[in-house]
């Protein structure tokens, strides 16, 4: 097809042989292998944190927001901040799958999965901080507008803090629904690989029932395609509402105009900091080096570049405008901000989110995967830190110069804070052991035009795909109890055929054969026979029932009852869910 | 149902795309197309109608919209009109400027979910559903076209083997 072509001058975003099967099978690993161990100790920690942070909230309810560092002057300071941050992180998900799905990038395909991941896992560490700092989060439900026993007493849909509340339900529900529906597909490839029947039923359950046919796909594209249209202004509107929460107010520092693009920015800049930071790792761990390339890191790191470059001239309007804008409240509101106490605050923002980015105008650096994780690191602790700046150095010094005073954070501030990154940590790890951590069907979709095998075929001016005209025929026949009987193959048919029906061929080119050894009661005579039949993997033999065993019998002529007595299927079953 | 039908196996997208446009020149019907990964253009070479799915978004998105505005109507201005910061809410029209918000917000939830939701309906997908796709390849990287036969088993069988297809499987219903 002609929509296949793509320049030469373009890299591959699939990088090595890999065919529509291999895709399959790369992504499928990690799902179906076995967690190790440093899987088992990262999760540790991260529930660890969690149960301290479950710990901190339970204290905080039990005997109230005395608990935290909150004093009269600064009484919104550190559940703000995480909010916030949290918020932002939550936009690159949205942003990766939306934005750039609107502009046809193609290399947004092996990371919107997971950003989309992490920007609901981080969306609801956001929500618990309003939700905690209502005090009585059992009553949470009275920010939704509904009828109550209080008369007449609504919510007020002039406060942005209610926007909040509609913006980020909004925001979380849209985005959960945009990322399950592309899930669908992949659930579907894992729910027909699974072998054991827990599995199946389990990926059967959440892939809805996907079928794949003609019709789903069209819808499937055009839904996606909608969605993205929406949740592209949706995710600008719920940052641009986050900064109204302070742009609104009358305190200097927080009183200017700049906020929303400014947030949405930022935002963008530490989601895609986050990423970065998860799938460094991510591609290590789950062997996906060949889908998340360097190519990605560094497109990645172009984007962090330029959002910090704009976060950087915010930073510098804002100083601007406050000296222009002769009011001496501004002005001393941000000379307090670089030269105050929390000077050092400051200064370790500007450098995290101005500075550090700027280094990657080299490509040398910015395709360095170890400066990159690094680098993403520092912009989260320095989206952290503007946050706090912010929020803490603006109230720390109000109008009454008796009541100024400092901010310091309790343990439970700091638990409640710990626990959510643990939270987040906790929800993302069994995400990568159970989801298909990258689009495959998409990957498929772009791997004639995008992958290296396929490039380089183009390249060599080799054709892409073949006409065979050697298919082989068989014949199903359909009870009208709609149970289907496999019949014979009308020409040539032999019992062997019959057995890889049921079980399953085995594609050589494809597929590595397995030690069939290993099952006992199968020797090195035995093996051989059976790969002479065409049986190769642990796969095909895990689904031999009586019936394919007296076929066996019947077709070898050695040790009758055999494979029964040894269960040879049951075997087989451990071994593929123990030798990945 | 006819009696018999054939599912012709494909290994390459390609591939089907000619079969599935052979076929249709030898005006034989496609009944359906199993896929594992979205083929651009194979809608349209089966002669598939156009989705009106984005249609049906947008409508929802206009009642999402006006669910907004009825509800902060109510709300706001009839129900407990308040003098917020010495602006009384006594028209909706002159405080509409902070409900926009929200009035964009529902549009968007509306316009999202309930599509999604039709979506899920006409294409049969919820929980506990039962997958429809004749053979487990057909997620991993096999494309199934499905073909009622009506007296012309051959002729298909030649026809589909010709396009390319790696596997023919005849399903009959047996009396």
């Amino acid at each position: 097809m002609a929509s296949h072509y793509e320049a030469p001058i373009r890299k591959p975003l699939v990088l090595g042989d890999k065919g529509y099967h291999d895709v399959s099978v790369d992504i499928a690993a990690p799902v179906e292998g076995r967690a190790n161990k440093h899987w088992w100790i990262v999760f540790s920690i991260s529930l660890a944190a969690l149960l301290w942070g479950i710990g901190a909230i339970v204290y905080t309810i039990s005997t109230g927001i005395g608990t935290w560092g909150l004093n009269k002057t600064v009484n919104w300071a550190w559940d703000i901040t995480n909010f916030v941050w949290w918020v932002g992180i939550g936009h690159a998900g949205t942003l990766i799958s939306a934005v750039l799905l609107l502009f046809r990038q193609k290399w947004r395909m092996a990371i919107n999965r997971s950003a989309e991941a992490m920007t609901i896992f981080s969306v609801i560490q956001a929500g618990l901080f309003p939700i905690i700092h209502m005090g009585r989060p059992w009553l949470a439900y009275w920010v939704v507008p509904i009828p109550n026993q209080f008369g007449s007493l609504w919510v007020n849909f002039n406060s942005p803090l209610l926007w909040d509340v509609f913006a980020i339900s909004t925001y979380l529900s849209v985005s959960l629904v945009f990322w399950w529906t592309g899930l669908l597909p992949d659930f579907g490839m894992i729910r027909d690989r699974a072998v054991k029947p827990f599995q199946k039923k389990i990926y059967g359950l959440v892939s809805f029932g996907w079928t794949g046919r003609a019709k789903d796909w069209q819808r499937f594209e055009e839904v996606s395609l909608v969605l993205a249209g929406l949740a592209t202004p949706l995710v600008l509107s719920v940052h641009t509402i986050v900064s109204f929460d302070f742009a609104t107010s009358v305190i200097p520092g927080w009183h200017t105009t700049i906020f929303p693009p400014y947030f949405v920015a930022g935002a963008i800049f530490s989601g895609f900091a986050m990423v970065q930071t998860l799938l460094i790792i991510m591609r290590k761990v789950c062997n996906l080096e060949a889908y998340i390339t360097v190519q990605h890191i560094e497109l990645m790191n172009i984007v962090i570049m330029i959002t910090g470059s704009i976060v950087g001239c915010a930073y510098i309007t804002e100083l601007f405008i406050a000296w222009y804008s002769g009011v001496e409240y501004e002005q001393y509101a941000f000379l307090n901000r670089a030269t105050g106490p929390y000077w050092w605050a400051y200064l370790l923002m500007m450098s995290c989110n101005v500075v550090s980015p700027q280094i990657m105008w080299f490509k040398k650096i910015r395709t360095s995967i170890m400066v990159s994780f690094i680098i993403s690191i520092v912009v989260n602790v320095g989206m952290w830190f503007e946050r706090f700046v912010i929020i803490v150095t603006s109230l720390h010094r109000d109008y009454l110069p008796s009541s100024w005073t400092m901010f310091s954070p309790t343990f439970v501030d700091i638990g409640i804070f710990i626990g959510t990154i643990g939270f987040f940590f906790v929800l993302f790890l069994l995400y990568a052991r159970t989801f298909p951590v990258i689009a495959q069907a998409e990957v498929k979709s772009i791997l004639k035009s995008s992958g290296e095998r396929y490039k380089s075929l183009r390249a060599a001016g080799k054709p892409m795909y073949a006409i065979r005209k050697d298919g082989v025929v068989r014949e199903t026949f359909i009870d009208d109890e709609e149970t289907a009987v496999e019949a014979e193959a009308p020409s040539g048919a032999t019992p062997a055929f019959n057995l890889l029906n049921t079980l399953g061929s085995f594609d050589a080119s494809s597929q590595t054969p397995d030690k069939l050894q290993k099952v006992k009661g199968i020797g090195p005579l035995m093996e051989k026979t059976l790969n002479k039949l065409g049986i190769f993997s642990f796969l095909q033999i895990s689904k031999m029932t009586d019936k394919e065993y007296n076929l066996l019998d019947e077709l070898t002529g050695s040790f009758p009852g055999r494979a029964q007595r040894d269960d040879w299927a049951g075997q087989a079953r451990m071994l593929l869910n123990t030798d990945k | 149902m006819a009696e018999t039908k054939i599912h012709a196996y494909y290994d390459d997208d390609d591939v089907l795309m000619h079969a599935v446009k052979k076929v249709k020149a030898a005006r034989h019907h496609i009944e359906e197309v199993y896929c594992p990964f979205p083929v651009h253009g194979l809608d349209k070479a089966m002669g598939l109608a156009p989705t009106r799915i984005a249609i049906t978004s947008f409508m929802y998105g206009c009642l999402g919209l006006a669910v907004a505005v009825v509800m902060m109507n109510y709300i706001m201005i009839e129900d407990w009109p308040m003098n917020i910061g010495g602006k009384p809410s006594f028209s909706y029209i002159e405080n509409m400027p902070a409900f926009v918000p929200i009035m964009f917000e529902m549009t968007v939830f509306f316009a999202a979910h309930l599509m999604v939701i039709t979506f899920y309906l006409r294409s049969k997908l919820w929980p506990f559903k039962e997958a429809e796709n004749p053979d487990v390849r057909t997620t991993d990287a096999h494309f199934v076209m499905e073909v009622e036969v009506h007296n012309n088993e051959d002729e298909l069988k030649e026809l589909l083997l010709d396009t390319g297809a790696v596997e023919l499987n005849i399903i009959k219903k047996r009396h």
